[in-house]
């Protein structure tokens, strides 16, 4: 698999993966351009706290990745890394453990789109170099005194998974 | 939370310093000593510490000892995404796999559909 980053990681990525009844096609065209048909709509961190209207990526590498609120504000995710349709996916997650957007940090979740043996689609996402995080931890120690902050969203999460 | 002590432990610039030295596999105190401006007891005391934070663990190598990155650290982080990812994953599958005969969810992207 080829990687953007040349350090080794050093946490574990996150990988989850999922098989869908669909094509790696159209697999594809839902997880990217059709984000906001299923992104739950909860996970939204616009400082307005408006409700989310749309999410949104951009189907080229650079695209943009953000969140749209009804009151129209914005707030960035990150961006495209990597647009191979029907296959490959990489997104750079940019928010920081306070929940705020750091061009600075770059985490990275790539999205594989394989035909399964049995007819449908393997999707599996790797969200990795988490080890970044380490090195925004000045910021992060701030934040996660707060209610806000990275604790506080944790917390909400929970909550909402019951 | 196991986290907050993680993020707590990497705010010091030098346990940071000391934390890097371990990204290429394990190593012993003095050989970190070696590349930073720092006395081998501090060392000794950065690697308590993140070792206490859940980032550090270490093995004997003879009369050595030998620190690593503990892979489970920033668990609480990994476990939050792990179900953050879960869950979305979830709803992309119900999506991709709804009839598309039906009426298409009130939640549109404000973008145009890209041409199947």
């Amino acid at each position: 698999m080829s990687t953007t980053v040349s350090t080794p990681a050093y946490v574990e990525p996150v990988t989850r993966s999922v098989h869908v009844a669909a094509t790696p096609a159209r697999a594809f065209e839902v997880f990217s351009t059709g984000i906001g048909r299923w992104w739950i709509p909860t996970h939204s961190i616009l400082a307005s706290k408006s409700p989310q209207a749309s999410v949104t990526i951009e189907p080229r590498v650079g695209g943009r990745w953000y969140e749209r609120g009804e009151d129209g504000s914005e707030c960035d995710w990150g961006h495209v890394l990597a647009w191979e349709p029907p296959r490959r996916l990489v997104l750079a997650w940019q928010l920081d453990a306070q929940w705020e957007f750091d061009p600075a940090l770059v985490t990275e979740v790539e999205v594989r789109f394989d035909p399964a043996p049995g007819g449908g689609t393997d999707v599996t996402l790797e969200h990795r170099c988490l080890e970044r995080y380490g090195a925004g931890a000045e910021a992060a120690r701030s934040g996660l005194a707060s209610e806000g902050g990275w604790s506080g969203l944790l917390e909400r999460f929970r909550q909402l998974g019951g | 939370m196991a986290y907050q002590s993680a993020f707590a432990a990497l705010a010091d610039p030098t346990r940071r310093a000391v934390f890097e030295r371990l990204r290429a596999g394990p190593v012993s105190v003095g050989e970190i000593a070696a590349g930073l401006p720092v006395s081998r007891p501090a060392v000794s005391q950065h690697l308590k510490a993140l070792r206490e934070a859940g980032l550090v663990r270490h093995e004997a190598d003879g009369t050595r000892r030998l620190y690593e990155v503990d892979p489970r650290g920033l668990g609480e982080l990994r476990s939050w995404l792990d179900r953050f990812w879960s869950d979305s994953l979830a709803a992309f599958k119900a999506e991709v796999e709804r009839p598309r005969a039906k009426a298409p969810s009130t939640r549109t992207s404000p973008r145009r559909k890209a041409p199947r």
